[in-house]
């Protein structure tokens, strides 16, 4: 045993599901005060694993050791109780209460929510400490994603955790929310913190981990490897096992007529706050038309009301035909395929099986409908083919779509949505949780899309992806177009510049066309 | 205490079996037998007795499988009813209303009258199914577009419209159609009653009589008579009911409709489904299959509308729907169950063990959803003191 012992030490893992070897004899080591990277492909067993150390699944074999003191949880209190906290992709907060609220919820003191302008300061404190801003009075709807994510951290903080568990907290965040993001991880293990970390994104893992653990197939592949030196390019040969092209190529391009047009549309946000101001754009046949904007500048709700998922005002067409205000079904006959921003609480249903989710566009038409009844057997097999091209981790085409990884659920929608062939494609974060291997196949697939002569509108946060695959970039903020740019002659700062809401003179001419 | 081992309860990892779900069900029947018996054994009485009793009183013979069926036959429609709500995560509690509704509009086939009483059976009836289907319907309409349209709870609307069914079907029964001041209507006209075993007894009893392959086959399973046995036609409804859900459930797009929007009705807004039809239509549905019970009891069992035609089936239905998994063949098993609760509490003394049984068994099947949750295990002390 070494002098001072590891804050955790977890030992020959195995956990398996039915057809599934999750975590198969995983080791993984955590100092004392260092922020270790967890990484691999999707379905590799990193949230399997993290689920176990935080109280919420039970291993099938192999031990576990925390500060050199055997442990043995069975829930995730008793997790709690040795000091390890868990920030979940999904947030369970609740959106009626206040910031402070949230963060008693569930504890023995104090029993009765009063004082708690006394609370208010201490929570202050903690934030001092962190440096996690976010008002405590504050109800959890009015906040933002990152806003929320904090309030999670200072959860976790407050119940008195040493060791952070963080599944993918940085996939729901904007680019100068991870960074903040990131100071706060180093401010947390100056502080006496040890920091687990699990992300897809590699320049995020080589900026702040100190060690890295891999896993591929439920295997170790590097066992706490130190990061000195180690590059992306080094990072996701040990995840995928073969080197990793990091840009997709695009081909000019003909684009053809117009097949969305937005004009002089205008909706609110879900606070009833107007979220897009007399927004027009239109995106052609064989063009991907890209949408740069900081987070809650009305890019989600633009997606919304295309797809007839929000009330609005104005006018939108596809082929021609209006679809503003009708409900989903008359954007979806006319060939629209959406990816939406949240997979679990509207791309999919958790109960149902990959099948049943690769029908749910399909199943009114032929060969999967039948008159009244739907081809099951026809179903099945189609979703084995897709389970097979789009390399869907998973037992088989009767797995539930909970039991899927979180980017193996993301192919699942993606796969349901390509290949209806659409003619119009909204794609709302296409890649968020896919490994570097998928998402190069996916932004494969969706320039395919494009040459078939597809109209794609991609929202993304990335502007690596945006740039890589877009022809044309719109800029929009506060719910505006502040310029549309050729991605071939984008200039990044005019970018940023134009995202922040100054009008850029060069580019507003284009923006009217 | 010092028990040389503790119990533990770990959350399940994994799937659970396949046959947990049936197989926690029928241990939970089980359990609920034995309790009873202990709490009978408390009190004094003779728990193998009354089982024996219990047995014979319900399946004992054919007559009295005759009985059991005849109660089953409305909780299969009602169980159904519930299930095909339950499966959108619509808590219609409003069986029992539906039931009385769907009885009342298959009385006005003959009540107002609307055809000759001399019309053939055929017509009579297949007319009365359909009133009873649309009463029920109708029933169910209401709390279900009240949900669709306004977010109005339908657990609240469904349980009152419950007590509005009543009494109205009172306000006629004592006030309109009183048969001689009594609280019931005057007999229907045999036209409008279900063709019952027995009514074949002349026909076929002679046939058993005079022996014959026939007669020796009945012999053989110990049917001689079928005089006196009420079993009903409305038994076939139910079976046909039953075989006609398991195909919209497992087959069909509208099945797959009302899955989807159980599971996730963001999701299946967001695949184009229209929510609120399918909310309305599920409850009209629902309706129609509990106004389907009751129409088969008043033209099966009872031959004329009247007060308390019904001892709680509609809420009876909602525990068989839920014993049953929501799966239809299993609410069949299941109603067949309950029906012999029913008939075994008409003949047993105290006539509240019956009920108790029911009570418990309930508590039970509730109970059983934490080991579909939770992995029980035991561990021996040492071992609990070294995990620690
Ligand atoms: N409850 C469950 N039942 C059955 N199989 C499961 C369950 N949870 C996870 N799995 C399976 O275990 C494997 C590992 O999943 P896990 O969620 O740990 O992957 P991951 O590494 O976090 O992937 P991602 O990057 O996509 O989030 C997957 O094949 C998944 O399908
Ligand atoms: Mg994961």
């Amino acid at each position: 045993m070494p002098e001072t012992p590891f804050a955790v030490e977890m030992k020959d893992i195995v956990i398996r599901f039915p057809g599934v070897l999750a975590n198969d004899h995983v080791n993984l080591t955590l100092k004392h005060g260092e922020i270790h990277a967890l990484l691999g492909e999707n379905g590799a067993g990193k949230s399997t694993l993290m689920n176990v150390l935080a109280g919420l699944y039970k291993q099938t074999s192999g031990s576990i050791k925390i500060f050199g003191e055997p442990v043995n949880f069975n829930s995730p209190k008793d997790a709690i109780a040795k000091g390890i906290g868990m920030v979940h992709q999904h947030f369970m907060l609740v959106p009626t209460q206040t910031v402070t609220e949230n963060i008693l919820l569930g504890l023995d003191e104090p029993r009765f929510f009063m004082n708690l302008a006394e609370y208010d300061q201490k929570i202050l404190a903690l934030q001092d400490q962190f440096g996690l801003r976010v008002d405590p009075t504050a109800k959890i709807w009015q906040l933002s994603v990152g806003e929320q994510q904090r309030v999670e951290i200072l959860k976790t903080l407050y119940r008195g955790a040493n060791i952070l568990i963080m599944d993918e907290p940085t996939a729901v965040l904007a680019p100068q929310e991870i960074d903040e993001l990131m100071n706060t991880m180093r401010s947390m293990v100056d502080q006496g913190k040890s920091i687990i970390f699990i992300s897809h994104k590699l320049h995020e893992v080589t900026a702040v981990a100190d060690r890295v653990t891999v896993l591929r197939k439920g295997k170790v592949t590097a066992e706490g490897h130190s990061m000195e030196g180690l590059t992306k390019r080094d990072l996701a040969r040990l995840m995928v096992g073969r080197g990793v092209i990091f840009a997709v190529e695009k081909k000019p391009q003909e684009q053809g007529a117009v097949v969305l047009s937005v004009e002089d549309v205008e909706a609110e946000n879900d606070k009833g706050v107007p979220a897009l101001r007399k927004l027009s754009l239109a995106v052609h046949a064989g063009e991907i038309l890209g949408i740069a904007a900081i987070a809650g500048n009305g890019q989600s709700e633009l997606a919304e009301v295309i797809t007839g998922l929000r009330p609005c005002t104005g006018s939108i067409k596809i082929n021609g035909k209006e679809v503003a205000n009708k409900p989903p079904i008359e954007a979806i006959k006319q060939g629209m395929a959406h990816v939406p921003e949240d997979r679990t609480g509207v791309g999919s249903a958790p109960n149902m099986t990959i099948t049943e989710n690769t029908i749910m566009k399909c199943y009114r038409e032929d060969p999967i409908g039948n008159g009244w009844s739907i081809d099951f057997t026809t179903a099945r097999q189609r979703a084995r083919k897709l389970k097979d091209e789009y390399d869907i981790l998973a037992p088989g085409v009767r797995t539930l779509a909970r039991k899927l990884s979180g980017g193996n659920l993301q192919k699942v929608i993606l796969a349901r949505e390509i290949s209806a062939q659409p003619q119009l494609m909204i794609a709302v974060q296409p890649t968020r949780g896919l490994d570097v291997g998928a998402i190069e196949s996916i932004q494969t697939l969706l320039l395919a899309q494009r040459e078939a002569g597809t109209a794609v509108l991609l929202i993304s946060e990335e502007m690596e992806e945006l740039l890589a695959l877009s022809d044309r970039i719109a800029v929009i903020s506060d719910g505006r177009i502040m310029g549309i740019v050729n991605a071939d002659e984008a200039d990044i700062n005019e970018i940023g510049l134009m995202m922040t809401g100054t009008a850029v003179p060069s580019k507003s001419a284009e923006a009217a066309g | 205490m010092n028990l040389p081992f503790t119990i533990t309860f770990e959350k399940r990892v994994a799937d659970i079996p396949k046959w947990l779900p049936a197989a926690t069900s029928i241990g939970s029947v089980i359990v609920a037998f034995i309790v009873s018996g202990v709490i009978l054994k408390m009190i004094g009485g003779e728990p193998l007795r009354v089982a024996k009793f219990f047995y014979e009183a319900t399946f004992g013979s054919w007559a009295t499988f005759s009985d059991t069926i005849v109660k089953a036959t409305p909780l299969i429609m009602v169980g159904l009813a519930c299930a095909v709500a339950f499966k959108m995560k619509l808590w219609n509690i409003g069986a029992e209303g539906q039931f009385y509704i769907g009885a009342f509009a298959a009385s006005l086939v003959v009540l107002i009258p609307m055809v000759s009483p001399d019309s053939p059976k055929v017509v009579v009836i297949g007319l009365m199914i359909i009133m009873g289907m649309l009463g029920g319907a109708i029933w169910g309409f209401f709390p279900g577009y009240l949900k669709a349209r306004f977010q109005v709870n339908e657990i609240i609307t469904t349980l009152m419209l419950n007590y509005i069914a009543v009494l109205w079907n009172n306000f006629w029964i004592f006030d309109r159609w009183s048969d001689a001041g009594f609280q019931m209507t005057p007999a229907f006209e045999k036209s409008a009653w279900l063709p019952r075993v027995t009514d074949y007894a002349r026909e076929y009893g002679t046939f058993i009589d005079g022996g014959g392959g026939l007669a020796n086959f009945m012999t053989s399973i110990g049917l001689e008579r079928i005089s006196g046995m009420t079993l009903h036609l409305g038994v076939a409804f139910g079976l046909v009911a039953a075989v006609v859900m398991w195909w919209i459930f497992d087959r069909s797009r509208w099945g797959y409709e009302i899955k989807l929007i159980g599971d996730n009705p963001k999701a299946a807004r967001y695949a184009g489904l229209n929510i609120t039809r399918n909310i309305v239509l599920v409850m009209m549905v629902s309706g129609a299959l509990a106004g389907l019970a009751g129409m088969s009891e008043i033209t099966g069992v009872v031959h004329r509308l009247q007060e308390r035609i019904s001892p709680g089936y509609g809420f009876t239905g909602i525990i068989v729907a839920w014993l049953a998994k929501l799966n239809p063949f299993a609410v069949i098993i299941v109603a067949i169950l309950f029906g012999a609760l029913i008939v075994a509490g008409r003949e047993i003394q105290p006539s509240g063990l019956s009920q108790l049984l029911q009570g418990i068994i309930l508590f039970m099947v509730i109970s059983s959803d934490v080991l579909l949750r939770y992995k029980v295990r035991l561990v021996r002390a040492q071992a609990a003191v070294e995990a620690a």
